[in-house]
């Protein structure tokens, strides 16, 4: 069934610090750039995994597999990720906020 | 505030329920205390798991109806689903004492903060108003004057969820405005509207496209993907129609 690609959050949150679902990817297909959230995801609860495809061109962005006691993520369709600077947390090391000056 | 916290990969933790509140006949409120859960924005879901005493496991996602504010108390509003295998248990056997496992707070797309302002349009089909009222009662705890208009789709008046704290939130001077629709059964003394969200509907009540509201829908995909096209069509930017579809089923 369609949802949103907000509703894979839980999942990639076992995989990623940060919450990505906010994050702006851009689809390999058709270069539309979008929040991951706002894709289409086709999951259910009794398939073993969920596909984000582009909500532009449908291409496949992302693939999601769990069998087997393993997660495996295909990141087949997506060109980049972009994060926002909150994707960060707030007690990185200074560097990521360049050089600290005394 | 959460972001600002460590952040750090989501796990599960133990969750208590603390009460429990019939919302409708077929919803029902589930308040629990989760010792250090971090905070969560309006919004955000959390994922549930049941574990059976074989050792099977059933996961579903269910959005947090409560404001974020209440520190280690979180409310989850679940409708019970005749087929599903987790609501049924969630709506009529989980007791006061209970624990569930959960994991969030989730989401950082459909999600509504106090500076993002407005105006806001809210529009939600049954059980999709939960996200929703997370936002309405944030925007109320904190006294803010964002002008809201929430468009909420019920079958009939008895299932109309948090039907007495919108009826108060919505109260002359708030800023906030309530607009219910009955689909199926509207009682004699019915004065709102009847029949599922159009665009007819949509254009009499949303904001106009040169407000540039800000606007939320979520329920069942059907109705989601209908009022986002409609949405479109009347000229609102779709990059300002934020989406959460429930599925037909969810269960």
């Amino acid at each position: 069934m369609r949802l949103d690609g907000n509703a894979i959050g839980g999942l990639l949150g076992q995989l990623f610090t940060a919450e990505v679902t906010d994050a702006r990817g851009s689809c390999h297909g058709c270069g539309a750039v979008g929040a991951l959230g706002a894709q289409h995801l086709y999951m259910h609860p009794l398939a073993p995994g969920a596909v984000l495809r582009c909500r532009s061109c449908q291409s496949v962005l992302l693939v999601l597999v769990l069998a087997h006691g393993r997660i495996r993520l295909a990141l087949r369709g997506m060109t980049w990720l972009d994060m926002g600077d909150s994707a960060v947390p707030a007690v990185w090391p200074s560097a990521s906020r360049g050089p600290v000056l005394a | 505030m959460a972001r600002a916290a460590l952040q750090r990969r989501l796990t599960w933790r133990l969750a208590e329920v603390t009460q429990l509140v019939a919302e409708t006949p077929r919803v029902r409120s589930l308040l629990l205390r989760v010792p250090g859960w971090p905070g969560h924005r309006a919004g955000q879901h959390t994922d549930v798991r049941l574990t059976a005493e074989d050792g099977y496991t059933a996961e579903r996602s269910y959005s947090i109806a409560s404001a974020p504010d209440a520190g280690e108390q979180l409310t989850l509003t679940v409708e019970r689903l005749d087929e599903g295998e987790v609501s049924p248990y969630l709506t009529e056997e989980l007791r006061i004492g209970d624990q569930l496992e959960l994991r969030g707070p989730i989401g950082g797309y459909f999600v509504w903060d106090l500076e993002l302002g407005g105006p806001l349009m809210l529009i939600a089909g049954g059980s999709g108003i939960c996200p929703l009222m997370a936002m309405l009662r944030r925007r109320a705890s904190a006294s803010s004057q964002v002008p809201t208009r929430l468009l909420y789709s019920s079958r009939t008046q008895e299932d109309i969820i948090y039907r007495e704290e919108l009826d108060r939130l919505g109260a002359a001077g708030s800023g906030l405005q309530v607009i219910p629709t009955l689909t199926r059964v509207q009682p004699p003394d019915w004065t709102g509207h009847s029949g599922r969200i159009d665009q007819a509907m949509l254009n009499d009540v949303a904001w106009s496209p040169s407000d540039h509201p800000l606007i939320y829908v979520c329920g069942p995909t059907a109705l989601v993907e209908h009022v986002a096209d409609a949405l479109v069509s009347l000229g609102h930017d779709p990059e300002r129609v934020k989406t959460e579809r429930f599925g037909p089923s969810g269960g």
